[in-house]
C-alpha cells in the first residue's frame, strides 16, 4: 500500500508501527487512533467552511453581477479569515430574560449535530469515521437534533421575532422530514443496507439512473431541510428579521453561521453518496485517493446546484411551502417509493439497461400523472381576475362608490 | 458485566416517576410528558429482557414488541397532542382543573 | 468497577434526575426540554443494550418527533398557562407515598425471581442483523398481524388526530 494511493490509511499503518515499536497496547493503539480520527473528521469540516464562506459569497456576488470579496488576498480568498477574526472579537451579548440553558446550548447543538453527520459518510472506499449498519438512519437522527438546537434558540431567546422562527422550524423542517425519509427508503431499498458505506458500495449503477424521481424529491427535501433559499422561512430576513437567531451576537451567530455553510455540503456529501454513487468510479477501489477525488466532484456539483437554486429562486409563502410539501411532495413520494418497490421484485438485477429503461419509464409517466394533477388543481385554485386594474393617473369619481372610478 | 436488576430497577423508577407525573400534574402536556416516560421505561425493560434472555433467539421477539411500542407511543402523542389542543381552543386553557364541564 | 458499569451509573443518575425534572419542572416548558435529555438517556441505555438501531430510532423518533411536537403544543399553549405557583396538585405527597410503597414492594418481589441478577452473555452474530427483523415483522408464522394492526392504529391515530384539531366555526367560547 503506497501513500499516493491511500494516504490515510498508510498514516495509520505507520502510526501503528511507531506506537508498537514504544510499547504501546493493541487497545490503547486502537483508541488513540480513533481520537485523532475523530477529531481530524471534526476539525476538517470546520476549517472547510472557512473556504466554503468564500466560495458561497464568490459565487453569490456572480450571480448578482458584483464582485464579491475582491480585496484581502487573491480574489478576496483571505475574507473569510478576517471575518472570523472579527467574529471572536465581538461581545457575546444575553438578552434579558433569556432562558439561559437553551439559549447557549443552541448553537452547539446546531453545529454539533452537521459535524456528526460526517462520521459516517464515506469520503473513500476505505476512509470512513465508522461503518455503522444504520447510518442512513443516524443522518436523520442527528438532523433531528439540528432542529431542536434550532428550536431551543427560538424558545430560549424571549424575543417574538425568535419565537415565530421557533415556529417555523417545526412547521418547515418537521413537515419536510416525512417525504425524506420515504426517499430515503428507495436507496436502502436498492442497496439492501442502511449503512451508508454499504449503500455506496452497491450502486454497480448509480441510483440515479435507477430512481430519477427519487433523487430530485430527495434533493428538494434536502433544500428544505436546510432551510436554503427558497425554503428560507425560518430565517426570512424581510419579514421576522433573523428568525431563530436574531438574539446571538459573536461567537454564538459564528456556530449557526458555520452550521448554516457547511450544512449545505454536508447536503451534498449525503446526496452524492446515497444517489451519486459515493466514491465509485473507475479505479476508485484500487486507488482510494481517486474515490475521494470523484466524490469531491460530485459534491462540488451538487453543491453548486443547491447555491444556483439560492441565488435565483425567490422565498416561498409559508402555506405555499407546507401545501406544497403535504399536497404534492408527500403523496409523489409515496407513490414512488410503491412503484419502485415493486419494479425492484419484478425486474430481475442482472439486466441492468431493461431495468434502468423500466424505472426511466415508470418515473416518466408518474411525473407527468403528477404534473397534471397539480397543473388542474393550480387552475382550480388560480385566483380569478376580479377588475381590470385601475390607471395611475386617473383619480377615483367624487361621489361614487365605484372605486374603479367609473 | 451489568446484572439485569439493574436495568430493571432503572426502569421501575422511571414508570413510578412517570406515573407520579401524570397523577399530580396539573397541566395535561405535563401529564402527556409522564406518559412518555411511561412508555420510555417499558421499552427499556423490553431491551433488557430481550439482550440477557432472548438474544438467542432468532425470533427477535424483544426487538418487535420495542416498535410496535414506538408506534403505539407516536399514535398516543398524535391524538394527545391533537386532544389538548382542540380542548385548548375550546376552553382557553390546558390546566386539567379547568376540564370540569361533567362537573354537577 | 468496570467502565461499562460506570456509563451505566452515570446515566442511570441522568435519566432519573431528568425525569424528577420532568415531573416537578415549575415552567412545562422546561419540563420538556428536561424530557427531551431523559430521552436521550434512554437512547444511550439503548446502545449499552447493543441495539443500537433502536437507540438511532430513539432519537429519531422521540426526541425528532414526539418531543418537539411537545414543545410545539407548550408553545402554542404557552398564552394560558401561568407557570407561576405549584404546578401540581394540592395532594400529591398521596401519589408520592402510594408510588413509592408499590416502588419497593415491586422491588422486593421481583428480586426473589431466579434471574434477578443474571448477567448478559455475548451476543450471538444474529441478533445484530436488522434484516431479520425487518422479516419477522412481515412474515406470516411470526408478526405480521401485529404490524399490520400497528400501522392501522396509527393511519387511525393519524386521521383522528387532524380532525379533532381541526379548526371549526363556532370553536371560539
Amino acid at each position: 500500500m503506497s501513500f499516493i494511493a491511500d494516504p490515510v490509511n498508510f498514516i495509520a499503518n505507520w502510526l501503528t508501527t511507531v506506537l508498537t515499536g514504544w510499547g504501546a497496547s493493541a487497545s490503547l493503539i486502537q483508541i488513540i487512533l480513533f481520537v485523532i480520527g475523530a477529531g481530524l473528521l471534526s476539525l476538517g469540516p470546520l476549517l472547510l467552511t472557512i473556504l466554503l464562506i468564500w466560495v458561497e459569497r464568490k459565487i453569490g456576488g456572480r450571480f448578482q453581477d458584483r464582485l464579491g470579496p475582491n480585496r484581502l488576498g487573491p480574489w478576496g480568498i483571505i475574507q473569510p479569515i478576517a471575518d472570523m477574526l472579527k467574529i471572536f472579537t465581538k461581545e457575546l451579548i444575553t438578552p434579558t430574560g433569556a432562558d439561559k440553558v437553551p439559549y447557549n446550548l443552541a448553537p452547539i447543538l446546531a453545529a454539533g449535530s452537521v459535524i456528526a453527520v460526517w462520521a459516517v459518510i464515506p469520503l473513500a472506499s476505505t476512509v470512513y469515521g465508522v461503518n455503522i449498519n444504520i447510518g442512513a438512519v443516524y443522518i436523520l437522527a442527528f438532523g433531528a437534533l439540528g432542529e431542536l438546537g434550532f428550536i431551543m434558540a427560538g424558545l430560549g431567546s424571549n424575543n417574538k421575532f425568535a419565537l415565530l422562527g421557533g415556529f417555523r422550524v417545526v412547521a418547515n423542517l418537521l413537515s419536510y422530514e416525512v417525504p425524506m425519509i420515504l426517499i430515503l427508503l428507495v436507496p436502502v431499498m436498492f442497496s439492501g443496507s442502511l449503512g451508508m458505506n454499504d449503500i455506496a458500495l452497491s450502486q454497480t449503477v448509480w441510483n440515479v439512473f435507477l430512481a430519477p424521481l427519487a433523487a430530485i424529491i430527495f434533493f428538494i427535501t434536502l433544500i428544505a431541510e436546510n432551510a436554503r433559499a427558497p425554503f428560507d422561512l425560518i430565517e426570512a430576513d424581510s419579514e421576522i428579521v433573523a428568525g431563530f437567531n436574531v438574539e446571538y451576537s459573536g461567537l454564538k451567530f459564528g456556530f449557526f453561521y458555520v452550521a448554516d455553510f457547511l450544512h449545505s455540503v454536508t447536503a451534498a456529501l449525503v446526496f452524492s453518496t446515497l444517489f451519486l454513487g459515493g466514491w465509485r468510479g473507475p479505479g476508485a477501489e484500487t486507488y482510494p485517493i481517486l474515490g475521494f477525488i470523484y466524490l469531491v466532484i460530485k459534491a462540488a456539483i451538487i453543491y453548486f446546484a443547491i447555491l444556483h437554486i439560492r441565488f435565483s429562486i425567490p422565498r416561498f409563502r409559508i402555506d405555499q411551502m407546507m401545501s406544497f410539501n403535504w399536497k404534492f411532495l408527500t403523496p409523489l413520494s409515496m407513490m414512488v417509493l410503491v412503484t419502485t418497490a415493486l419494479l425492484n421484485k419484478l425486474v430481475p438485477g442482472d439486466l441492468t439497461l431493461v431495468r434502468v429503461a423500466v424505472m426511466w419509464a415508470a418515473n416518466l409517466v408518474l411525473w407527468v400523472a403528477a404534473d397534471q394533477i397539480v397543473k388542474r388543481v393550480v387552475k382550480k385554485q388560480a385566483v380569478p381576475e376580479v377588475a381590470q386594474p385601475r390607471p395611475l393617473a386617473r383619480p377615483p369619481q367624487v361621489g361614487t362608490n365605484d372605486i374603479l372610478g367609473g | 458485566m451489568i446484572p439485569l436488576s439493574w436495568f430493571l430497577i432503572l426502569a421501575a423508577s422511571l414508570m413510578f416517576i412517570g406515573l407520579f407525573g401524570v397523577l399530580t400534574r396539573k397541566n395535561l402536556i405535563g401529564a402527556l410528558m409522564g406518559i412518555e416516560l411511561m412508555l420510555n421505561s417499558v421499552n427499556l425493560n423490553l431491551a433488557a429482557f430481550w439482550r440477557y434472555l432472548h438474544a438467542e433467539n432468532p425470533e427477535m421477539d424483544g426487538l418487535v414488541f420495542m416498535a410496535l411500542i414506538f408506534v403505539v407511543a407516536a399514535a398516543e402523542t398524535a391524538v394527545g397532542l391533537a386532544l389538548i389542543i382542540s380542548a385548548y381552543r375550546r376552553r382557553k386553557s390546558v390546566d386539567a382543573n379547568d376540564m370540569d364541564l361533567l362537573k354537577g | 468497577m468496570t467502565a461499562v458499569k460506570l456509563i451505566f451509573l452515570m446515566t442511570a443518575v441522568v435519566i432519573l434526575g431528568s425525569a424528577v425534572a420532568v415531573v416537578s419542572a415549575r415552567k412545562i416548558i422546561h419540563a420538556a426540554l428536561w424530557l427531551v435529555l431523559t430521552l436521550l438517556g434512554v437512547a444511550v441505555m439503548f446502545a449499552l443494550l447493543e441495539s443500537s438501531f433502536f437507540a438511532v430510532v430513539q432519537v429519531l423518533v422521540y426526541i425528532g418527533a414526539i418531543s418537539i411536537l411537545i414543545i410545539f403544543a407548550v408553545m402554542l399553549s404557552r398564552s394560558s398557562f401561568v407557570d407561576e405557583g405549584s404546578q401540581t396538585h394540592r395532594r400529591w405527597w398521596i401519589a408520592a407515598i402510594g408510588l413509592l410503597v408499590i416502588f419497593v414492594a415491586w422491588v422486593a418481589v421481583l428480586s426473589l425471581w431466579p434471574q434477578w441478577s443474571v448477567t448478559s452473555t455475548p451476543l450471538p452474530a444474529t441478533a445484530t442483523d436488522l434484516a431479520t427483523l425487518g422479516k419477522q415483522l412481515v412474515d406470516p408464522n411470526a408478526y405480521l398481524l401485529p404490524f399490520e394492526l400497528s400501522s392501522i392504529l396509527l393511519v387511525t391515530a393519524l386521521v383522528g388526530a387532524i380532525f379533532t384539531a381541526m379548526e371549526r366555526k363556532g370553536d371560539q367560547p
